[in-house]
């Protein structure tokens, strides 16, 4: 299992490091709590959250935007508290892509070159690569307001990366794009970061966006990290009840702990027991939430673990959406218990009313800490 | 073959529309026309048309219409004869305020000429020169020859500070006499101060206004337009009562020391460009706001992030993004304060009349209406040209007023 919310390792060694930085804007609460967080090199890092989780107020203190209330934030071991963002070298892309609407697309990506007092042959080669890095060689002379969303998109993000800088900061970079540009983009992003090696810190609340794209992604809610690990463990162990809501479809059981083990029993509010792998429920009798993804919900006793606990559930309605058959079932009590089962040729077509008994695997019950 | 009876079908279907249409825009359509168009037209007309003399002395015109170079006795005949007909119909002051706007003292001249003629003998060209020498200037009679016409130039000539000597060409006017051209100079140095001002004092405000919450925004808005609330002349009255020799200011200044002597800020140019600015600054600061709101902050944040400095941030990318309300604003005051009367009489003292302000006295003194017309009318050539000027160098179609 990797990073636990209060265990910070190593924090000196990132490429970017947030060392318990902390924001207040008012004086009174705290937007940012106690942020630690290490970036290491050429890593791809998406901080995700719903608004208001402080997510994209690091990004900004992190661009020099705005000044932490306490804490260091470290540029390749150098403070940069006190640093101006014009001197920090961090590219940045920004929400509805900021481009300079006066400018034309060569001008705006000269814009970075000329500030930094580089020659025009020099300027030109590096705007060129840049054009030809996004696929919009031939868009130099164009003005923004003449280009669709997505070509604004990669001008924006040639602009953020034509001076060579070794860190650069999205925030929401695609969020005003259709959903088919966006998977575009998405893809497009990630084949940059790997060919030129930089260090991204990627802001979104699109969590399908912060799966495909990252290296590791940060959980925000509520000012605080709740969980920082690849998509994949994220996806599958969450490690608290916010991170396993926010992040894909569950389904909830409420219970009480009755037996403790690496494989624990809980005993439902209806009576029922069943297993679930203990996240952070230590004691007997305590309250917990078991998680349980609705893809791993099975109804086909072969498909289940020897002796597992099964549960009765009573069709309610069936979604056909195509790849998937989405179905609602009322269980324990509950009458929004989803189970998704994939549309292959011999799967069991299920009727409203019909009755089943469902289970899973206990790796897959994760029973939590209600909040 | 189709594309005939088809623009006739769809002109035919929107005509009704478009009739209606117009129906919505004849009342203003009408008002335009009869307090704007044609009291434009009228003004242009009467600065380079006046008969007063034309119409009154025909005899000399006729001679002057026959007759090139020096006055003959058949002028002077004429002349006699029509003074003796504007005696008869009482015409005499009028024929002679029109040769007066272009010769000094002459107006006396006509109307003892007039009360003369009767006993006049001939040969005229003696006993009339005999009566008064300045009968034979040449000067005078080169004035009459062009006041003949009832189309002159002579009013834009002499809002120019130019004038024709006796042989009919064009001349500087005395140095002692020339007013107009030095006016004009310093009504348009004064505005583009104005402006100049009012662009500095207004640019950071609408900048607050555009950038402000938007509670505190709303509060600034109100204070900004607090002087269109409030009557000119109570607001220009309360400069005189700052400003003046024992005001406010003048009193502080000199009780804390600053100053030992008394300023004088007011009834001079200091006192007409303050207040004029302080008028002046709404109509600056709403084309700015205008055109700043709608800037993002994003902007300068992704010039800082590209590595500007706050200042190459505001002048390459900020800047060039409010040029549109710089423009409209600086071009609606710099009208406006080329055509401002009201605040220059009142506190401009000698030293702070603009030529808005010898308009006014030509209509209202002087009572020489062709002259103000003229006036006003190169005042209205300079400032459309300074449009066409915009138009060029900005555009029109860039031009945001709120």
């Amino acid at each position: 299992m990797t990073g636990r919310l209060n265990v910070v390792a190593d924090l000196g060694g990132g490429f970017v490091v947030f060392d318990h930085v902390q924001k207040s804007y008012d004086g009174e609460t705290l937007v940012v709590k106690d942020l630690n967080l290490s970036i290491a090199k050429g890593e791809f890092l998406t901080m995700l959250g719903p608004s208001g989780s402080g997510k994209t107020t690091c990004l900004m203190m992190l661009a020099g935007f705005e000044t932490a209330t306490a804490g260091d934030i470290r540029l390749d071991g150098r403070p940069i508290n006190a640093v101006p963002p014009h001197k920090r070298g961090i590219g940045m892309v920004f929400q509805n892509y900021a481009l300079f609407p006066h400018m034309t697309v060569a001008e705006n990506l000269a814009f970075p070159l000329e500030v930094r007092g580089m020659g025009r042959s020099e300027r030109e080669a590096k705007i060129k690569r840049a054009l030809d890095m996004v696929q919009m060689g031939a868009f130099g002379a164009r003005r923004p307001a003449q280009l669709s969303g997505g070509q604004q998109q990669r001008i924006a993000l040639a602009r953020a990366l034509v001076f060579d800088p070794k860190l650069v900061l999205m925030d929401e970079p695609l969020g005003a794009l259709d959903k088919q540009l966006r998977e575009h983009m998405q893809f497009e992003i990630k084949r940059l970061h790997d060919d030129l090696g930089i260090t991204v810190v990627y802001v979104t609340h699109d969590q399908g966006e912060a799966l495909t794209m990252s290296d590791r992604i940060a959980v925000f809610n509520d000012g605080r990290i709740q969980q920082l690990a690849p998509p994949a463990a994220l996806y599958e162990t969450p490690e608290n009840l916010f991170v396993a809501s926010f992040i894909g479809e569950n389904n909830r059981l409420e219970g009480t702990i009755e037996e403790v083990g690496p494989r624990s029993l809980v005993r439902l509010r209806t009576g029922e027991l069943i297993d679930a792998t203990p996240v952070n429920v230590h004691q007997k009798g305590q309250r917990t939430i078991v998680s349980i993804r609705p893809e791993r919900v099975e109804f086909k006793p072969d498909m289940m673990p020897a002796s597992a606990h099964t549960l009765d559930a009573k069709v309610l309605e069936v979604v056909y959406m195509g790849d998937i058959l989405r179905t609602r079932m009322q269980v324990a009590g509950s009458d929004d218990f989803i189970m998704k089962c994939r549309n292959t040729i011999g799967q069991t077509r299920l009727e409203p009313g019909q009755t089943v008994r469902i289970g899973w695997h206990p790796a897959d019950a994760r029973a939590l800490d209600p909040l | 073959m189709e594309g005939r009876p088809l623009k006739q079908a769809l002109a035919r279907a929107q005509s009704r529309a478009k009739r209606r249409a117009l129906l919505l825009v004849v009342p203003l359509l009408l008002f335009i026309v009869v307090t704007f168009v044609a009291p434009i037209g009228q003004m242009l007309l009467r600065s380079v048309h006046n008969d007063a003399f034309a119409r009154n002395m025909p005899n000399v015109g006729a001679w002057f219409a026959e007759n090139d170079g020096a006055p003959t006795e058949d002028a002077f005949a004429a002349l006699v004869a029509d003074l003796r007909l504007a005696r008869e119909n009482r015409t005499a002051g009028e024929v002679g305020t029109r040769i007066n706007y272009e010769l000094g003292g002459t107006r006396s001249l006509f109307t003892s000429g007039a009360r003369g003629a009767d006993d006049l003998e001939p040969p005229f060209a003696t006993s009339l020169v005999e009566d008064d020498a300045k009968w034979a200037d040449p000067q005078l009679w080169q004035v009459m020859r062009t006041a003949s016409s009832a189309y002159t130039a002579s009013f834009y000539l002499a809002a120019l500070d130019l004038t024709r000597d006796g042989d009919g060409n064009i001349v500087r006017v005395p140095e002692g006499r020339a007013v107009y051209l030095a006016l004009f100079a310093k009504t348009f140095a004064l505005s583009a101060l104005i402006t100049a001002i009012c662009l500095l004092l207004g640019y950071p405000v609408a900048h607050l206004l555009a950038t402000l919450p938007l509670a505190k925004s709303n509060l600034l808005m109100i204070l900004v337009l607090l002087p269109f609330w409030t009557s000119l002349l109570v607001r220009t009255t309360s400069w005189m009562v700052l400003l003046q020799e024992q005001g406010v200011i003048n009193n502080t200044l000199v009780a804390t020391g600053i100053t030992d002597t008394r300023l004088p800020m007011i009834y001079n140019q200091t006192g007409t460009v303050i207040a004029m600015v302080h008028i002046l600054l709404p109509f600056m600061i709403l084309p700015l706001y205008s055109v700043m709101r709608p800037i993002r902050p994003h902007y300068v944040r992704a010039a800082r992030s590209l590595g500007a400095t706050s200042w190459t941030a505001f002048r390459r990318v900020y800047l060039p993004q409010t040029v549109p309300g710089i423009g409209a604003g600086a071009l609606l005051v710099f009208i406006l304060a080329v055509g401002y009367y009201i605040t220059p009489a009142l506190v401009g003292g000698a030293s702070g009349q603009l030529i808005s302000n010898l308009i006014a006295y030509h209509m209202q003194d002087s009572l020489n209406w062709s002259m103000a017309a003229a006036l006003a009318a190169i005042l209205l050539a300079a400032v459309l040209l300074l449009y066409w000027l915009y138009d060029r160098l900005i555009g029109i179609d860039n031009m945001k007023l709120g």
